[in-house]
């Protein structure tokens, strides 16, 4: 990363809690603007959450979010949904409405923003979906998509604005190999030519290691490291490395918290028969 | 006796949390249909939403209400004919039938019909489209689901009902003339002069929409609540169309009640 690039999302002192569990506990870190970065931590760990706090769709218990400068969660409704309007978001199931075809999908946002022809939004989403390598299936229905397909459409609607930020919600999970690379090489090609700043939520270490810029590592509610994917692989103990790594045990006890497993046995009153 | 002072604090600790649980639905409630409320003007801006949401709550239910329509006036009449007769005043069958319909069984069967037709179709379709994540991305293509989905749904089934209503009272009073004219030979004359002297319109038929449109109101709030606070799961979806149901017929049992000692007091 190069030095102290600008800053177009930062987070300060975030605590967030459901119910009795606090998901985020004070936690503070900044998303360099132009570049690829990646939030990672175990399943769990609230990094869906994050992203939903980032775009103002939920409220925190305490701190706050500047996005471009703005705190997002002191912002008017009205102002919420125009600063939105310069961010796409890639949902995990894709979020495609299902009533409506790949193109109408990919059309939608156009059409609710903007006052275009209609010759204008076609070209724009075939171009859209050229980008994505999907122009073939403009005609299917969500329901007639795989899950990459999906996914891949879903790309294509949230670049349709042409936002500054664009969030991507586990985009790795349960695809396969191939579909896997697919999307790596789409974020990659459409941060570089866009121009974008791209927000990853991922666990998949080795696919974020091929683009992320910039690498946070949150758990149990802290940010408990960051920098480029370099720095972190030279992490040889604790925490970072057995994630990064794939580790079974460590840090993070490969049993959940229980009493001890005798303790548990001796409740079966007379022992086994 | 500590095992049963624990039992106590137990029972003690559940009541008061559905206490609880009761008061925040009961304020995340109020603060939904005000702000469906602060939506509603919107609608104006969105014709065809709303045109859309006409057609998919009202048009797609014609069939249902035309049928329940004709037979309960059929059966209306039958009924009616059967008791009058004995008092030689078979020619006021008209007239009860449709004063039955207009007062009672219009707006109260048909928007029993409509709750479960339409409103438990809206209830499954939001729950559905938030456990899909589809109200999120709608949020996050700053399109405001409260002004795109919501309120154009909301006033649409306000103002479907008491279309389908008059449409279910129509169909009922055919379905009487049928019954008694064409099949057990009441004069057609009297049948409907009987009908047009005794119905009134401020009395009868206005009261009768007033009362649809509550019922509309009813339907809409409790169909779109339950399923903007359905779990996001097959199950939760599932029993939010059930409560919606459920709800909505006890309510407008009850509001029928309510507007009737007022209205015909």
């Amino acid at each position: 990363m190069t030095e102290k690039a600008e800053t177009l999302i930062e987070i300060k002192n975030l605590t967030f809690s459901r119910g009795e569990r606090k998901i985020f506990d004070g936690i503070t870190l900044s998303i360099p603007k132009g570049k690829i970065t990646a939030i990672m931590g175990p399943s769990g760990s609230g990094k869906t959450t994050l992203l939903k706090l980032i775009a103002g769709q939920l409220q925190p218990d305490s701190g706050e979010v500047y996005v471009e400068g703005l705190n997002i969660h002191q912002l008017s409704r009205k102002n919420i949904y125009k600063l939105r309007r310069k961010m796409g978001m890639l949902f995990q199931s894709g979020a495609l409405l299902t009533d409506l075809s790949v193109f109408d999908n990919v059309a939608f946002p156009l059409r609710e923003h903007t006052k275009l022809s209609d010759e204008m939004i076609y070209a724009l989403v075939l171009m859209k979906l050229q980008a994505v390598g999907l122009r073939g299936a403009k005609d299917l229905m969500p329901s007639e998509l795989s899950g990459g397909m999906s996914r891949r459409v879903a790309l294509a609607r949230g670049i349709a604005l042409d936002p500054e930020m664009i969030f991507y919600d586990e985009p790795f999970v349960g695809q396969d190999p191939i579909t896997k690379g697919v999307l790596v090489k789409l974020i990659q090609t459409l941060n570089e030519s866009l121009g974008l700043t791209s927000v990853l939520v991922s666990h998949d270490v080795d696919e974020v290691m091929l683009i992320a810029d910039y690498i946070c590592v949150i758990s149990e509610g802290k940010l408990i490291a960051e920098g480029t994917k370099e720095t972190l692989l030279q992490e040889s103990t604790g925490y970072v490395n057995q994630f990064i790594h794939g580790l079974p045990d460590g840090p993070v006890p490969f049993h959940f918290p229980n009493v001890s497993y005798a303790d548990d046995l001796d409740r079966i009153q007379g022992g086994l028969k | 006796m500590s095992h049963l002072m624990g039992g106590f604090q137990g029972v003690l600790q559940r009541i008061g949390r559905s206490f609880l649980e009761n008061i925040a639905v009961f304020g995340r409630g109020s603060l939904f249909i005000l702000s469906l409320l602060s939506a509603v003007p919107s609608v104006l801006f969105r014709m065809d939403l709303l045109l859309k949401q006409i057609y998919i709550a009202g048009v797609l239910s014609l069939p249902i209400i035309l049928m329940a329509g004709l037979f309960v006036g059929m059966v209306l009449s039958l009924q009616g004919y059967n008791i009058l007769v004995e008092f030689n005043a078979e020619e006021a069958v008209g007239s009860m039938t449709a004063l039955s319909l207009l007062r009672e069984l219009g707006p109260v069967v048909g928007a029993l019909l409509f709750a479960g037709r339409a409103g438990s179709a809206l209830t499954a379709e939001i729950g559905l489209m938030r456990s899909t994540e589809q109200i999120s991305a709608l949020e996050m293509m700053a399109v405001d689901p409260l002004k795109f989905i919501y309120a154009p749904r909301f006033v649409a089934v306000i103002i479907a009902l008491p279309l389908l209503v008059l449409i279910f009272n129509a169909l009922g009073v055919f379905g009487g003339y049928l019954v008694s004219v064409s099949w057990l030979g009441v004069d057609s004359g009297a049948f409907w002069s009987q009908m047009s002297s005794q119905v009134d319109w401020q009395e009868d038929v206005m009261n009768g929409i007033i009362k649809s449109v509550v019922f509309g109101v009813l339907i809409a709030i409790i169909a779109l609540f339950q399923g903007v606070n359905a779990i996001p799961s097959s199950e939760g979806v599932s029993s939010a169309t059930t409560r919606t149901v459920v709800h909505s017929s006890l309510g407008i049992l009850g509001l029928d009640f309510i507007l009737t000692s007022i209205m015909f007091n």
